[in-house]
């Protein structure tokens, strides 16, 4: 067995081991050092395997036939783009381990981390396993522990009702997903036996066009449910603020870009891309994921769903990236669709990095402050520093600052959606300057979101007793955070780099093959025609310096620093309730969008009994309600609540009844076995 | 190695130049509004004067205060190079296009929204909300404009828009380059605190976004600020000049054509810090609330512009 194969047995062992030797743990504690150790050896060893197969391109294959023989056995196979994949999992994977280890002291007293500790590394090596799962008995095995064991983290705190129902909402729209793939195979799959990827990507060219797009669009909305997209991102925001924080940073960091992996997998591997409204239909909804993302965050005030929101936003981002890069290709401009594609795939990677970052970074404010409820922070910049200087990178960003990696993704997939116009087809051609208006919308607001988040929750003075009295966290959650911080200035100035790197995984699929970007200088993106360049390394040296200049010619003359109160037009002292809150930040924006959001609004004043020129208390209340979301499942929620009610008859409880049942069902299937022979 | 230092002597001019180009806008707002008004040269002598002074600084600010007047100048002073002033730049040296300006004057704009969130000031608050607000709404017709720009070059770098508009002038007279032209100055308006979506004269908290955000500052701070600030009116102001109407500005680096490229340079700001000056004596600023209407129809503009430069290829 060659190294690669060995780091995948050393990945499947540890996750194993940390999974079993939770459980056996003594106590509490040492379960959630046993769930660390064992998940950060399977992390490692999957890093390995990752970077063995995308530095060398000879793809891991193994099969186990008398695995579970009737359903094919299965079959693992690392190729580049799944290692691609495997890599950004075992790499968060480990981080957030070593993260949760702190983090997880104060579930000791409220929840078993014994089953915490098993759940968690399950969850690792099921997504692992969806990575390099190569036919599609593995691939829906991975795919469901995956599905199953991150429920049960989504409720490690049970004990909340909202809790509760956030995992009801995830494992019903899991499951949904889950439900498309299952037809989604039957369609690729030529015959029982050939269940293989490679016989798919054989068999799939010779459907016929209707069947090629029923399983377009089962993909779709089967990966699209997983990865987030509107309208079937409604877990999101629900299933993150439940989870505990470093698991929600794998939730969001890993396990929706592995429904950006099956997309890609199927749709560009196992299909070998499509026609044009394929590519349209993931632009298009791309564009309304990004804007209507943000625009729901701008309106959150709880910082972690704000974050959830966000990956909405974002998971849109790179969906505009992969379906300009499809329609690209499907044009004829193959170089330029390598732009986009490319820059899809390095939006995945730096989402990962900024939103793991971010979710650390909420995780420790939440357990310093014990809410998680911006209104209520305020002032942690000073009483913890180094988180709020991991924060501050992170948001920075993801709104797409530069230099950092969120500005050099989004600038690639800029550049792809301007190469739109060189599409031959007009109606084609026209939606891609409408999709830069989107994008260009988003990142904008996404800015403004941040200075919101960053601001009212770290800056000025603490709001509230609890966050008065925040400490910085546990030293081993800041260091995580801080390499994550480092990964995003890295990617960002190394760009160049990195793109050269996934140029090749991009090479490797067939589709796309022998369409690698030309070598470009080291320290420039560049569009392959050579029509627009930058530089995010040349742009933060100039910028140092330019700071360093004008700090120096300052020092010269003398900086003298006179500290005193704020200016307040002659009160006599600052309190928090003078600060600007984050309602009233995104106050504008309400008005602007008040079509979109709706908002209710209550207002109760009550006056003095003598007088009602004396007010005691004025209440204002306001919401905003996701019509969109409620316009399109309440009728769901409400249909599937009837017939579960009709459903219930069946069940009387007689156990001859049920005979009957097992008798006819198994009838009909011989029946059926018997008429489709 | 020439080009390097055409850049940097350049980006120098600008740097010098910029608060020349406010104190010429205040001077001819006075002329035009019948007063005498200060020397066009005063805001050197402000300049001067703030950086002598002590910094007062809130007790409940952090070292974010202090960092983001370095970071407001430094992004301005970055972006000046990044844009054609008097000679066009050469290709290889560019180190960022038109959406790097773009989203480097973000980062400037982001960090001084948080400074003025720092010091727990509801003014700082309200200006950063509001800046804020007024920016994300600009984005789209900048990146609009961008958009008809490139559909008619090819390219988002700056050398090429300029090249093939020096090449074919009829296109500068098209309706797409007209109307791009447009949208650009609306932004131009809103991304710099001009009337009619700020005004930069006053100091009522009704009316104030980007003076309300900076309200905290004073000393050194305040001039990198405010210096920062002027640069980028500067730079957008030289953006619409040269990307709409490049003819003067320098392609070769021949000292004849340096000089025709300066004076031009200067001519062209001078006609648009005029065309500045009496829309500001003519317009009333407007409700904060009606803001986005005017930045909506400046998006159409641009919309417009880039529809119609399709259907005329």
């Amino acid at each position: 067995m060659n190294t690669a194969g060995a780091a995948l047995v050393l990945m499947a062992g540890g996750y194993a081991a940390g999974a079993c030797l939770a459980v056996l743990a003594p106590s509490q504690r040492a379960a959630r050092f046993f769930t660390a150790v064992g998940a950060t050896v399977g992390c490692v060893g999957g890093l390995i395997a990752a970077a063995i197969v995308l530095a060398s391109g000879q793809p891991v294959e193994a099969s186990f036939p008398n695995l579970v023989a009737a359903a094919g056995g299965m079959v693992i196979g690392l190729d580049r783009l799944g290692a691609l994949f495997l890599a950004l999992v075992a790499a968060v994977g480990f981080l957030a381990a070593v993260y949760g280890v702190s983090y997880t002291a104060e579930y000791e007293n409220r929840s078993s981390l014994r089953l915490f500790g098993l759940m968690f590394n399950g969850f690792l090596l099921g997504m692992s396993l969806v990575t390099c799962a190569a036919n599609i008995f593995t691939f829906l095995f991975a795919w469901e522990l995956m599905a199953v064991t991150s429920y049960f983290l989504v409720i490690t705190d049970s004990e909340d009702a909202d809790t509760r129902q956030a995992g009801l909402w995830y494992a019903a729209m899991t499951h949904f997903g889950l439900v498309l793939l299952l037809p989604m195979f039957l369609l690729m799959a030529p015959a029982a036996g050939a269940t293989t990827f490679a016989d798919l990507r054989a068999w799939t060219p010779t459907l016929p066009t209707a069947t090629r797009d029923a399983v377009f669009v089962l993909a779709f909305f089967a990966f699209g449910s997983k990865a987030g997209m509107v309208p079937l991102h409604v877990w999101l925001p629900r299933a993150h603020p439940a989870a505990p924080s470093h698991v929600s940073a794998l939730m969001s960091g890993v396990m929706i870009k592995l429904g950006i992996y099956g997309l890609v997998r199927v749709m560009f591997d196992l299909m070998s891309g499509g026609p044009a409204w394929w590519g349209g239909l993931l632009l298009a909804v791309g564009c309304v994921s990004a804007l209507l993302g943000v625009l729901y965050a701008l309106m959150e005030h709880d910082l972690k769903r704000l974050l959830a929101y966000h990956s909405v936003e974002n998971i849109g981002i790179i969906l505009i990236g992969l379906g300009a890069g499809s329609i690209l290709h499907g044009a004829g401009l193959r170089a330029l669709a390598t732009i986009g594609v490319a820059g899809a795939l390095f939006h995945t990677l730096n989402h990962a990095c900024f939103k793991g970052l971010l979710f650390l970074g909420a995780g420790s404010v939440v357990q310093q402050t014990h809410t998680r409820n911006m209104e209520e922070m305020g002032g942690l910049i000073k009483t913890m520093p180094q988180t709020a200087l991991c924060f501050l990178v992170g948001s920075a960003a993801i709104a797409a600052l530069p230099p950092l990696n969120g500005f050099a993704s989004e600038w690639l997939i800029f550049q792809s959606l301007l190469a739109g116009p060189y599409i031959p087809r007009l109606e084609i051609a026209v939606g891609f300057p409408i999709a830069v208006g989107m994008l260009a919308l988003t990142s904008g607001l996404a800015a403004a979101c941040f200075v919101k988040a960053f601001g009212i929750s770290f800056l000025a003075m603490p709001r509230s007793d609890h966050a008065a009295h925040a400490r910085e966290c546990h030293w081993s959650m800041r260091a995580m955070m801080m390499v994550l911080a480092g990964g995003c200035v890295v990617l960002g100035l190394a760009a160049p780099i990195v793109i050269r790197g996934l140029s090749r995984v991009i090479d490797s699929v067939p589709l796309w093959a022998g369409e690698a970007l030309p070598p470009s200088p080291r320290l420039w993106l560049m569009v392959p025609n050579g029509s627009a360049q930058v530089s995010p390394l040349l742009m933060a040296v100039l910028l140092t310096a330019i700071g360093l200049i004008a700090l120096l010619a300052i020092q010269v003359r003398g900086l003298r620093i006179r500290p005193t109160d704020t200016w307040g037009c002659g009160r006599i002292s600052q309190t928090p309730r003078m600060e600007y809150t984050a309602s009233a930040f995104a106050e504008p924006l309400r008005r602007v969008f008040a079509e979109l959001y709706r908002p209710t609004e209550d207002l109760s004043i009550s006056v003095h009994p003598e007088s009602r020129y004396f007010i005691q208390s004025i209440t204002y209340t306001s919401h905003v309600v996701p019509w969109l979301e409620k316009a399109f499942y309440d009728p769901v929620t409400r249909g599937a609540q009837a017939l579960a009610t009709q459903v219930r008859r069946m069940q009387a409880g007689s156990v001859h009844l049920y005979l009957l049942y097992v008798v006819a069902a198994l009838l009909v299937a011989l029946a059926s076995a018997w008429w489709f022979r | 190695m020439i080009h390097y230092v055409m850049i940097f002597v350049q980006t120098f001019v600008a740097v010098a130049l910029a608060p020349a180009l406010v104190g010429f806008i205040r001077w001819m707002k006075a002329r035009l509004q019948g007063r005498r008004g200060a020397a066009p040269w005063q805001p050197y002598l402000e300049l001067w004067k703030l950086l002598g002074k002590e910094a007062v600084v809130s007790h409940t600010a952090s070292w974010l205060f202090h960092v983001s007047p370095f970071v407001v100048f430094g992004t301005s002073v970055v972006v000046a190079s990044l844009v054609p002033l008097v000679a066009a730049p050469a290709d290889p040296l560019i180190i960022g296009d038109l959406f790097a300006v773009v989203y480097l004057l973000l980062l400037g704009t982001f960090f001084l929204a948080l400074a003025g969130l720092d010091t727990g000031s509801p003014f700082g608050g309200m200006g950063a909300s509001r800046e804020m607000t007024v920016v994300a709404l600009t984005e789209p017709t900048v990146a609009m404009s961008i958009v008809a720009l490139a559909l008619s070059a090819g390219s988002t770098n700056f050398g090429q828009i300029i090249d093939r508009t020096i090449a074919e002038p009829s296109m500068a007279l098209g309706p797409g380059h007209l109307l791009a032209f447009a949208a650009l100055f609306i932004v131009t308006l809103a991304e710099t605190g001009r009337l009619p979506v700020d005004n930069p004269a006053t100091h009522l908290e009704l009316t104030m976004i980007h003076e309300a955000m900076v309200l905290e500052y004073s000393g050194p701070y305040l001039a990198l600020l405010e210096w920062g600030a002027a640069l980028k009116l500067l730079v957008f102001l030289a953006l619409a000049a040269n990307l709409f109407i490049p003819w003067g500005i320098a392609v070769t680096l021949s000292p004849l054509a340096l000089a025709i490229g300066l004076v031009s340079f200067i001519a062209k700001l001078a006609i648009l810090a005029i065309a500045v000056a009496v829309l500001e004596t003519r317009v009333a600023k407007l409700r904060l609330f009606r803001v986005p209407e005017l930045l909506s129809a400046s998006f159409v503009l641009a919309l417009i512009a880039v529809m119609s430069t399709f259907l005329a290829r």
